[in-house]
């Protein structure tokens, strides 16, 4: 499981504010903190707030970069942003994301090909989000459709099925789910797949116990990659109890130990 | 049509593992060897690399081998009693690359010597012959908890190979291989389970994992053979998909295992239809180790000197490219 990590984002209140007053030391802790807990890559996101959002970008990728080696999922919706990091980034990036939307793929496609980057590819259409899982896979085939045009490794795309809050849209946990394995058919080798996991507790009041039943059920269908809390230790030995169960791993007494010392 | 063959792709390697030390290394060897680095299944070389060639090292005990038949006492003739004359003999005459002691006469039925005597014949072998040295306490835990760290302090800084780690002893050659400069063997009763714990033992003690070697332990042919052969093959499978807890070279008891089958040792007066037991038991010996080279056998501890030359041929020709 390719794990990345959520925490730096604009919208938690320390790293807006450490954003904002560019205080390194908040984003380094925590950069090294997802790291030592199993994170392998990790999710960059200057918020909704940030006014210079590119100049924001730039600083938080290099901030990041002084302290660990973990590949950078850029997340913005704005392409400028995005290509802001990738120009800085040295280790694997990846870019988070292009909605099924041709002119998104347009742009991300090609961009996410010149910096040899991953990409997630989100099945949102410009209705919004998927109504079920048969609207999840035609946006997905969308997806596979322009990555496959514009020549781009599939083995670098993870398609997203969307997963929404348990509290709002409850039939839809169930139509994520059964989408992972849907995606499966659609092509040959099948397309990875990626979740955001924490949207689906959103406003709960049990979000850790429902990020990590929900993460479990998505391994069992096959999922690849997810963005998640890391330091989170409950849900990271679920997920790694979840991969020994699914044969991924070789049994041994102190199997979570091992894992970590991957 | 073309058949195309699928090919597969790893993302791992196994470790390398040197065993000696020359001089400019703070050691005396005078000759030292690298096993490991792999990053395919055994001899695919379109699939990966195999960088190092596996190693045959000689067995010798430390006091004549109560056990062994005739025809496999009869190349040793006359050094037997003498671990440093037999340790002498493997490598000028039998070209031995590595020798393997055994520290037999410690254990508490079979003489009882002290740590210091174990201890001085390390000493005695290091000094007598150039090859790197693996060495083995007589399986007694009790007793190996002396003899070891006293051999290991002895032959400090020649890097050699001790052995066996096991899940339930494993804390003080660990600490005493970590002290002195030498790689270990952990040990596994033919289950990858366990392979996977001992390594994660060791490792949880600031003990290096390219330092360590497997002993999955084996069943000759006949005696589990194909067990040792797919716990090996899954180990290795574990090892090139990403696995560092399993990703150490493989040392495999051949000589040990094979001459414990009575179709190896039990004399033709016995048994007449089975012919010769010259050959039996070097046959048993050159078939169980050439089944091990295929599930990815780094080193073969070997005893019949004519099958070691064989198996030897067998290596160089799965190394052709």
């Amino acid at each position: 499981m390719l794990v990345i990590g959520e925490r730096i984002n604009g919208m938690y209140k320390d790293v807006g504010k450490a954003i904002k007053e560019r205080d390194k030391k908040v984003i380094q802790d925590l950069a090294k903190k997802q790291v030592a807990s199993g994170a392998s890559m990790l999710d960059v996101n200057v918020g909704p707030a940030a006014k210079d959002a590119q100049e924001a970008m730039k600083w938080l990728v290099e901030t990041i970069q002084e302290v660990v080696d973990a590949g950078l999922c850029l997340d913005s919706t704005k392409p400028a942003v995005i290509e802001e990091g990738l120009k800085v980034v040295k280790n694997k990036a990846m870019v988070n994301s292009s909605t099924a939307d041709k002119e998104k793929l347009d742009i991300f496609v090609p961009m996410a090909k010149q910096y040899k980057a991953r990409l997630i590819g989100l099945t949102l259409g410009k209705s919004g989000v998927p109504r079920d899982r048969a609207q999840r896979s035609e946006y997905a085939a969308a997806i596979l459709t322009s990555c496959v045009e514009a020549g781009f490794n599939l083995e670098e795309l993870y398609i997203d099925p969307i997963v929404l809050p348990v509290n709002v849209a409850q039939p839809q946990s169930l139509e994520a789910l059964e989408a992972l394995r849907e995606f499966r058919f659609l092509y040959n080798p099948p397309p990875k797949t990626v979740v955001g996991l924490s949207n689906v507790s959103q406003g709960t009041e049990n979000r850790s116990l429902i990020n990590r039943t929900f993460l479990i059920m998505a391994q069992a269908q096959g999922l690849d990659a997810a963005i998640v809390d890391p330091m989170d230790k409950e849900l990271m030995d679920a997920m790694i109890t979840a991969e020994l169960l699914l044969n991924k791993n070789i049994y041994c007494d102190s199997y979570l130990d091992a894992y970590k010392k991957k | 049509m073309a058949v195309e063959l699928i090919r597969d792709k790893w993302v791992n390697k196994v470790n390398t593992l040197k065993l000696g030390s020359g001089m400019e290394e703070g050691g005396s060897r005078s000759s030292t060897l690298t096993v490991g680095g792999v990053s395919t299944l055994p001899y695919l070389f379109s699939d990966g690399q195999m960088p190092h060639r596996p190693v045959i090292a000689m067995e010798i005990l430390d006091t004549k081998p109560p056990d062994w038949p005739k025809a496999l006492s009869e190349p040793f003739n006359g050094v037997l009693d003498n671990p440093v004359e037999w340790a002498k003999k493997c490598v000028n005459e039998y070209k031995a690359e590595v020798l393997c002691l055994k520290l037999q006469s410690t254990h508490p039925d079979f003489g009882d010597a002290s740590p210091d005597k174990a201890a001085s014949t390390v000493k005695a072998i290091l000094g007598a012959v150039g090859v790197p040295l693996i060495i083995l306490g007589s399986g007694n835990d009790e007793k190996d908890n002396l003899v070891l760290p006293k051999c290991s302090e002895a032959a400090k800084g020649e890097n050699c190979l001790f052995g066996d780690a096991t899940q339930e002893n494993y804390k003080t050659l660990t600490a005493s291989c970590l002290a002195d400069g030498h790689s270990i063997i952990a040990e596994s009763p033919i289950d990858i389970n366990i392979a996977k714990q001992v390594n994660i033992l060791i490792s949880d003690m600031g003990f290096p994992l390219e330092k360590i070697a497997i002993n999955p332990t084996i069943g000759a042919l006949g005696y589990g053979m194909e067990y040792a052969y797919s716990i090996m093959e899954r180990a290795r499978l574990a090892a090139l998909a990403g696995d560092k807890m399993l990703s150490m070279p493989f040392i495999c008891f051949v000589g040990f295992e094979a001459w414990r089958a009575k179709e190896a040792k039990t004399p033709q007066a016995e048994h007449p239809e089975w012919g010769p037991e010259v050959e039996r038991g070097l046959m048993w010996e050159v078939i169980t180790a050439t089944s091990m080279l295929l599930c990815g056998a780094d080193i073969l501890v070997m005893r019949h000197p004519k099958a070691i030359s064989i198996v030897n041929q067998t290596i160089d020709k799965l190394m052709k490219k």
